[in-house]
């Protein structure tokens, strides 16, 4: 059985189970999408795609926006398929609905856990109308937008193939009318045309009639060379009603009659909640309730910032659970404890595995990441309304509107049919508002159920979004390797700790003939979550940290080296060419213009994920006082195809900037059992004057389409630690970047 | 109290001390400024008063009586600013949640200085971004720049 964690996050354990045939609805769901989600005049073809009467065609989207430009490149796929001018469509966010629950999704991830793409699935298993895809979205109510999955699942396994049917359906039409074969039509700027006449119908006049017919599960798909509108760069749909203030986020939800709510939540992860001085507010202004839970407290006003100076003032006392004790030394601790007196298992092996370590010379290595918060800048909130007849109305920004929906209806012990969500843009979410990371729609339930009849919307302050966070692991890894003669290693060891079980994402794609990876599981109260690019974002620095190291204790060239590693994968070879060409490896790091620098230099490292390969240098000068400047960051990116280009560019430039914050100084710490870190001041993040130029170079190859939100923020730390230990000597082998002095002779 | 906001006069029954921010969002409804940290340190709240950039989260109320303040909705409201179309052609927002304090503090910062370097660039605009959309701000700036003094366009 697939689990929901690894659809959800596109996990690389087998799945065993094979999903088959996308999910278009028998014609008795049609009428169910359009009470749903169709307004006068629109009707459903497929699953997803409305035409109306007008010619515009709606294109209703399962995932949310939280920036990354997903509404506009599935809006591309579907209107390249079904042959609609662009200026005839529109995207939608789909109902929080099991109806519009994400089959393709959980279909796109059972056919790559298969090693199988939709048209190697032999034609006996292709006919399932109401497809197992479908039907385990539903069960598990997954509307997911992460994994960098919704362009190549959503888009792929349903978008365009819903769109593909709709056109035959709107094909299907016309030849009726015409009484003509349909192999004599086409669709172009939203008509169908009978090539023979040239006679042509606009899609709104064919869309009732093509309604009748049943979707086919197959359509006949364009081929690549054909598209006109996938690969092409047109501005993003949703960035107008970003430059004015108009897009309304989760926190700007206005239902008459709101009262909000701020909350303390218990500074030690796991403390209750002991007791409440409700009389250290009594003269607050506007006051309404104090909600006790069992692990915190809110103040509900009149107006967010009397709730937040009420909830600042309130004495209350939590208790410590225990891990009074808890700090960023001793996990540190604990985790080389593990690693280093636990037995470690071996879970996959090549060749020999670990035993061709034995009897060489072998080189150890010990890396380790510290824990870091997601920040959006749109603080975590929800607003809900409970009424007493038990009906519960919740409004936020989430990653999963329908799994949001059926969370929120489990915690007020309704059904779903009770709970209406409104799924709102999201300020940003780097995997920070992924089922399991609800805290804050728990709270906002809980604090309308306390209130019933009133609407009330939760906003957690900077710092409550700061110290209670789900956040990346803090993750210790050991590598040993034996080298031959020519200095290319012979044998990859790689052990490591892990909050969850083993990383598939710590397996290398260089050649080498043996090895062996193990991981040891290590258990702290610190609550952990998906953070952009999960598991890459710390075996990506481990694996290209270690590989640089056995490039310079072979005194061989860092680019040189892992060419040498890499000849039988072209297109890594191609995107590391490309890459380190741009980046004008082996010349001089300065133009002739300007004076030579003596600690500045270029690091290189490359991360294959979700499907897309992506090879990074960054150019780093040092100070003889240890000030780091990154100049430059050089890019080469192969996701098979970037539906629109400049927008795929932009997520890579994005990535980018995150990983270089976390690099430089993304540090989450403890002390007695609480986050230490308050805000962005001790939070810092990557500004303006401290961005790089940034360069995106993408290579068009005949691969599936990869993943384009998270493969940009692996391979930025390991480039600037790699530049930095060519540039100074210094190896950094812990993050962040500014725990370690670059002093010239430190 | 009586506040003057996108030109119009608003009458408001707060504290002395209640936050600009708040009162922007909370009592006249206009959320297009955000709350991003509450200290003063991300920008997400930035506005303009008496034409100057300043950061509402942390301005009390009563400071700013009798000043002009100016929000995202009371710039571009019939036809865009040259910063905000300079925005959508670049393609600058991604979440779009930080961009109107951006927008706010890039706007200020031009009407006094139309060309600015990218040294005067990065410490006058110390928003925080956290989608890193920064390479895009500094294409757009630098594109409005080169229209307002061509000369001064290509300087870094």
């Amino acid at each position: 059985m697939i689990s929901r964690r690894k659809v959800l996050l596109g996990g690389a354990a087998a799945a065993g189970t094979l999903v088959v045939g996308y999910a278009l609805w028998p014609s008795g769901r049609i009428g169910r999408g359009d009470r749903l989600a169709a307004k006068p005049g629109e009707r459903f073809l497929a699953y997803w795609i409305k035409i109306a009467d007008d010619d515009i065609v709606t294109v209703v989207i399962p995932h949310c926006d939280m920036g990354t430009g997903i509404f506009t490149a599935l809006l591309q796929m579907a209107a390249e398929e079904l042959g609609a001018h662009w200026d005839k469509t529109r995207a939608e966010t789909a109902p929080p609905d099991p109806l519009f629950a994400n089959g393709a999704l959980v279909e796109g991830f059972a056919l790559g856990q298969a090693g199988m793409t939709r048209d190697s699935v032999p034609a006996f298993l292709q006919g399932s109308v109401f497809a197992a895809g479908n039907r385990l979205a539903q069960f598990m109510d997954i509307q997911v937008t992460g994994g960098s999955s919704a362009v190549r699942t959503t888009g792929v396994y349903g978008v365009r193939i819903a769109a593909a049917a709709a056109r035959e359906m709107l094909i299907a039409a016309a030849a009726d009318r015409l009484k003509a074969p349909l192999k004599t039509f086409y669709t172009e700027s939203s008509q169908v045309i009978h090539r023979p006449s040239g006679q042509s119908f606009r899609f709104g006049e064919l869309a009732a009639a093509a309604a009748r017919y049943n979707p086919s599960s197959h359509p006949a798909l364009k081929p690549r060379s054909d598209y006109t509108l996938v690969g092409r760069t047109i501005p993003r749909i949703d960035i107008p009603a970003k430059v004015n203030g108009a897009t309304q986020y989760g926190i700007d939800v206005q239902v008459p009659g709101m009262q909000y709510a701020a909350i303390k939540i218990s500074p030690i992860f796991g403390g209750k909640l002991i007791s409440v001085n409700e009389a250290s507010i009594a003269g607050n202004r506007g006051i309404k309730k104090v909600i006790k839970l069992d692990d915190a407290v809110m103040v509900v006003a009149d107006r967010f910032w009397r709730a937040q100076r009420a909830a600042d003032m309130l004495d209350s006392v939590f208790s410590d659970a225990g891990n009074a004790a808890v700090s960023s030394a001793g996990i540190r601790e604990r985790h080389l404890e593990a690693l280093n007196q636990q037995p470690i298992k071996h879970e996959f092996s090549v060749g020999a595995g670990a035993k061709a370590l034995q009897n060489q010379a072998s080189l150890e290595r010990m890396y380790q990441v510290p824990y870091l918060a997601h920040a959006a800048m749109e603080p975590v909130n929800a607003t809900a309304l409970y009424q007493a007849d038990g009906t519960l109305e919740v409004w936020a920004g989430s990653q999963d509107g329908l799994g949001s929906r059926a969370f929120c209806a489990k915690t007020a012990k309704l059904h779903l049919d009770q709970v209406t969500f409104h799924l709102m843009p999201s300020g940003g979410a780097f995997g920070r508002r992924l089922p399991g990371l609800w805290n804050f729609l728990a709270y906002a339930v809980q604090a309308a159920m306390a209130l019933p009849g009133i609407p009330v919307k939760l906003i957690f302050t900077r710092e409550q979004d700061l110290r209670h966070d789900y956040y990346r692991p803090n993750v210790t890894s050991r590598f040993k390797a034996a080298l031959n003669a020519d200095g290319t290693p012979a044998a990859w060891v790689n052990e490591y700790t892990t909050d969850d079980g083993s990383n598939a994402e710590a397996h290398i794609v260089y050649d080498v003939p043996n090895q062996a990876y193990g991981a040891v599981k290590v258990v702290t109260p610190v609550p952990v979550g998906p953070w952009r690019s999960v598991e890459f974002s710390w075996h990506g620095f481990f694996v290209e940290s270690f590989i640089d190291e056995l490039a310079h204790e072979a005194k061989r060239d860092p680019l040189e080296y892992r060419r040498a590693l890499l000849k039988h994968k072209p297109r890594h070879l191609a995107a590391l060419e490309l890459a380190a060409d741009k980046a004008g490896w082996g010349a001089a790091p300065v133009s002739a213009a300007a004076p030579l620098a003596p600690r500045r230099a270029r690091g290189i490292a490359m991360v294959e994920c979700f499907g897309t390969i992506v090879v990074q240098v960054a150019e780093v000068e040092v100070s003889d006082d240890g000030a780091l400047k990154v100049h430059r960051i050089t890019c080469a990116v192969d996701c098979g195809m970037a539906v629109n280009p400049d927008g795929f560019k932009a997520q890579i430039e994005g990535a980018i900037v995150f990983g270089l914050s976390a690099a430089l100084y993304g540090e989450i710490t403890l002390d007695h059992g609480a986050v230490e870190q308050q805000n962005f001041p001790n939070y810092p993040l990557v500004r303006l004057a401290d961005c790089p130029a940034i360069e995106v170079h993408i290579i068009e190859s005949d691969a599936p389409l990869g993943g384009g939100g998270e493969p940009g923020t692996p391979p930025v730390a390991p480039a600037i630690t790699n530049a930095i230990f060519a540039a100074t000597g210094i190896r950094i082998r812990e993050l962040p970047v500014s725990k370690r002095s670059l002093k010239k002779g430190a | 109290m009586e506040l003057n906001v996108n030109g119009h006069p608003r009458q408001v029954d707060v504290e002395a001390d209640a936050p600009l921010l708040w009162v922007i969002r909370d009592e006249l409804n206009l959320t297009g400024t955000k709350f991003g940290c509450g200290v003063g340190a991300c920008g997400a709240c930035t506005v303009h008063v008496n034409g100057k950039p300043m950061r509402s989260c942390v301005l009390p109320v009563s400071a700013v009586v009798d000043a002009k303040i100016t929000t995202i909705e009371g710039i571009g409201a019939e036809v865009l600013s040259a910063v905000q179309a300079a925005w959508i052609l670049h393609q600058v927002p991604q979440c779009g949640y930080c961009q109107s304090g951006v927008i706010m503090a890039v706007s200020a910062l031009l009407a006094g200085n139309p060309a600015p370097t990218e040294d005067e660039l990065g410490t006058l605009v110390s928003n925080i971004c956290r989608c890193g959309t920064y390479t895009r701000m500094r294409a757009a700036v630098s594109a409005l720049a080169a229209k307002a003094s061509p000369a001064a366009g290509v300087r870094t």
